[in-house]
């Protein structure tokens, strides 16, 4: 890989390029590759980072266990890895559990990283779904175990990530091992929050991830809204809402893309007053209804779950987002250059307008736009 | 009796200057100065000057000043001029001590402790001059979800909205009764909230049906007098507002003097010429929450379910709890007036001494009603003394949805507060409804004011939500970060939900 430590300006007082990089490769058909063109795009946008935080999702990554929950669980101590397995062991069925393969790599106080394949276990209520019930789990052992917080929850996905650059994070987790037909990356510029592994992104509850790049100016009032919903911000990062604002609408209200992208960042009133009587009504009712939930400031952010791949970002568009498709593979990346070092020819490549959603589906084998 | 009191102020004029024009005599209406032909010079009566800048503002050369009595008791902290003036006053009347507009002592004030955030190099601030910037917001129930279906490929709404009103700043202008001011006061505000698409409040005391061309733009209160209610007044309105108590009064009722009570005022509080109009401390039909749910079912009834009900009540100690009671019983806005909140009369006692600010009762009744998931079900507006857009940007920040404005907008139309709304002579043609000195206000030149007012506030507050990196005012409200405290205690903190600055 080239020397990225090169720089031109002998003085070392180079502009600081504040930043994070997003970068998401989707297999249309569901054929699973490798971590070389994701880690190596994501590589490219190495300035946009600053080695404080570096993660992948994966999806079509654990096809032997797809029917259990895959918990990757970060423990900073060994007290809070012995709770957590009392809990997980009193609340589930765990079929298998290793630690994380690892090796030697340029990243920052690694914590100890196992995974599980569990299923919810006898002391499931019978009124609660399975979904809801790990999600109550997974909130517990973020908040109550102490030093253990819960990476990913989904079925035959996982998240890897922790403190360090990108590159070196997939270099730590041994990322070169796995396929996936969806790989999800994320380098880190964290500004609000201290650099530490479990808030490094993707975020992950159940089989939903977000990697985000911004900062929302909304961000007090998106939470406290998703708090009278149950939700707890635990995390002091504003993609921790984004997250559970997605959560919310699409796997609890189960509305779909086409109007969450409008609730989280909707049309100017003035170009919803401009539409036809029934369109205007629709998308009045949407923001008067859900204008807490309306992601103001800046943001890129890809979404996944299984089978989807999202791309959003805020209305006036104040953080780059483009996106590529060539032949089955469904590119979306902070930068352009990023797709085309790993797809010099692409079928198309564009730059969605600011709030429209670019969504990739595996069913329907294609791309669709979500305009406005 | 022989008064002991001496006049608060005293009237300078510079014989040079006055050219014996006599528009300080026309214009003050508590007869303050007087022509002596003998002498060919205008005196003054100090004693019944009250300060309201009226004389000094029309003095065509400028020759009036009115200067604070520098004839003073003893210092002392604790017998201040203002308690012994009282403590003589009553001694002197043996009445109740009579006051208007909002609580004018300093110790309750909560927005100047409160500071505004604005984004730095990692989230860029938004220049309204160049980018959109919303502000409109929409009053009423909001569902916690809506229901959508897919119809022929396209998404329907399965939901419906309870009735919600549109307003282009969430700033509306607050109850200011007919009877206590003239209809060129209701026209002027009833124009300008048309003009700039924003609310006005008829207060208690009616419609005049002159008026009802703007009931589009009105909200019709209810209060326990129950004057001017009738069908088509709550008919005419776009929402309908309860009114259990007002911030400069809490828990008592008001007085309309029989005097006030002109031919006009009558058809419209629907009582004969001449009577008191007393409106009683408590809705009688509502001693109760249960009650008070019965009230708003009624009124929705009446009205078909067209209309959002507002319920406005005093800020008091417990105004959470109360305000949970009142969305579980069916308002969809609910409006709390703080302490510092004006009025047209209240007894000063009661003024300055009843009550909480309104920044402490918006930060717990929207926190409130967030913990028991219910702050969707409706919207919030706080009043009480609002003065600024600072003002209304930090209440919005603390949870409120929108504010209330009637001394901002009187004040506007020309009014100095001086505190002699209850005298019914408002120099400025505000606070009466006496023809002659009503003259005062020309609608035209009023609303054109008002509508420069709430303009100017809008450009301002359009500029700090900028510089928070916010371009929708719906992602400021109840958004508390973008707030900061400085001089105040960890419980003051806690309860306004704030963080010290520097945190």
């Amino acid at each position: 890989m080239k020397d990225l430590s090169r720089v031109n300006n002998p003085y070392g007082d180079d502009k600081i390029i504040d930043a994070c990089s997003l970068f998401g490769m989707m297999n249309l058909s569901g054929i699973r590759f490798s971590s070389r063109d994701p880690v190596k795009a994501i590589a490219n946008m190495h300035d946009r980072g600053n080695g404080l935080g570096g993660g992948f999702a994966v999806y079509g990554l654990y096809p032997e266990y797809k029917d259990y929950y895959a918990f990757h669980i970060m423990y900073m101590s060994r007290e809070a890895k012995e709770k957590t397995e009392k809990l997980l062991n009193e609340s589930f069925d765990v079929i298998f559990h290793e630690e994380l393969p690892t090796k030697e790599a340029d990243v920052r106080d690694p914590p100890l990283v196992w995974r599980y394949f569990v299923q919810p276990g006898r002391s499931k209520p019978k009124s609660q779904s399975e979904d809801d019930y790990v999600v109550k789990n997974v909130m517990r052992i973020n908040t109550e175990m102490g030093k253990a917080f819960v990476f990913s929850s989904g079925k035959d996905m996982g998240v890897f990530k922790g403190v360090g650059f990108p590159e070196d994070v997939a270099e730590y987790f041994c990322l070169k091992e796995y396929l996936g037909y969806m790989w999800i990356c994320h380098g880190r510029f964290p500004t609000n929050t201290p650099g530490w592994w479990g808030g490094a992104h993707p975020f992950n509850i159940l089989d939903w991830t977000v990697a985000h790049n911004g900062e929302l100016s909304s961000y007090g009032i998106n939470r406290r809204y998703l708090e009278m919903y149950g939700y707890k911000c635990t995390m002091q990062t504003d993609t921790e809402v984004l997250a559970y604002a997605f959560d919310l609408l699409m796997r609890r209200q189960g509305l779909p893309i086409e109007v969450v992208s409008r609730i989280l960042a909707p049309p100017l009133w003035t170009e919803i007053d401009a539409t036809r009587p029934k369109q205007r009504h629709f998308l009045t009712t949407i923001r008067q209804t859900y204008g807490s939930l309306l992601m103001n400031g800046p943001f890129s952010v890809i979404v996944a779950h299984q089978g989807e791949m999202i791309g959003l970002t805020d209305r006036i568009k104040l953080r780059p987002l483009s996106a590529g498709v060539r032949g089955d593979f469904f590119y979306l990346s902070s930068e352009e250059a990023a797709m085309r070092l790993v797809s010099p020819v692409l079928g198309k490549a564009w730059s969605p307008r600011g709030g429209e959603a670019v969504v990739g589906r595996l069913e329907s084998r294609r791309v669709l736009e979500v305009l406005a | 009796m022989k008064s002991y009191l001496s006049p608060e102020y005293i009237v300078e004029r510079d014989q040079d200057r006055c050219i014996r024009c006599e528009v300080c005599i026309n214009q003050c209406t508590y007869e303050t100065h007087y022509y002596d032909e003998e002498d060919d010079i205008v005196h003054s009566r100090n004693e019944n000057c009250t300060n309201c800048q009226r004389c000094v503002v029309f003095c065509p050369t400028q020759a009036i000043t009115i200067r604070k009595n520098p004839n003073y008791y003893r210092e002392n902290a604790n017998w201040t001029q203002e308690a012994i003036t009282a403590v003589k006053k009553q001694a002197e009347t043996g009445g109740i001590i009579l006051t208007g507009m909002g609580c004018d002592k300093p110790h309750l004030t909560y927005w100047d402790r409160l500071l505004l955030n604005a984004s730095q190099v990692t989230n860029p601030s938004i220049d309204p001059l160049r980018e959109p910037m919303e502000l409109r917001t929409y009053l009423g129930a909001k569902p916690d979800r809506l229901e959508m279906e897919t119809e022929e490929g396209s998404i329907v709404l399965k939901t419906k909205l309870a009735p919600q009103l549109s307003l282009e700043a969430p700033i509306l202008f607050s109850a200011i009764s007919y009877g206590s001011t003239s209809i060129r006061v209701h026209e002027s505000l009833a124009r300008a909230a048309s003009e700039f698409g924003t609310l006005f409040n008829t207060g208690e005391g009616g419609l005049d049906r002159r008026l009802y061309k703007y009931g589009g733009r009105t909200i019709v209160q209810v209060a326990s007098g129950r004057f001017g209610v009738h069908p088509e007044y709550l008919d005419i309105g776009a929402a309908v507002e309860i009114k259990i108590g007002q911030g400069a009064k809490p828990g008592i009722g008001g007085h309309l003097p029989g005097e006030k009570v002109s031919e006009e005022i009558s058809k419209t509080r629907m009582i004969p010429t001449g009577t008191d109009a007393l409106s009683p401390a408590p809705q009688h039909d509502i001693y109760s929450i249960e009650d008070l749910r019965q009230l708003i079912c009624a009124l929705k009834e009446a009205t078909n379910y067209t209309k959002p009900v507002f319920v406005k009540i005093a800020a008091v100690h417990n105004s959470a709890a109360i305000a949970s009671g009142m969305v579980r019983a069916g308002a969809d806005v609910i409006a709390l007036d703080g302490v510092r909140g004006g009025t047209g009369a209240a007894p000063r006692i009661i003024r300055d001494n009843v009550g909480i600010p309104i920044e402490l009762a918006i930060a717990s009744v929207d926190q409130r009603l967030r913990e028991e998931g219910i702050r969707n079900n409706a919207s919030i507006i706080a009043a009480g003394g609002i003065k600024s857009s600072a003002e209304v940007v930090k209440a919005i920040a603390l949870g409120a949805d929108a504010v209330y404005i009637a001394t901002a907008a009187l004040v506007a139309m020309g009014c100095t507060v001086c505190q002699k709304c209850y005298t019914g002579k408002c120099p400025w043609g505000i606070a009466t409804n006496d023809p002659w000195i009503s003259k005062r206000i020309n609608p035209d030149i009023a609303s054109k004011r008002l509508v420069n007012l709430l303009r100017g506030w809008s450009l301002e507050i359009k500029e700090m939500i900028g510089g928070m990196g916010i371009n929708a005012i719906e992602s400021l409200r109840g958004n508390r970060l973008h707030l900061r405290g400085v001089g105040l205690t960890d419980t003051e903190l806690r309860i306004l939900g704030v963080t010290m600055a520097g945190d």
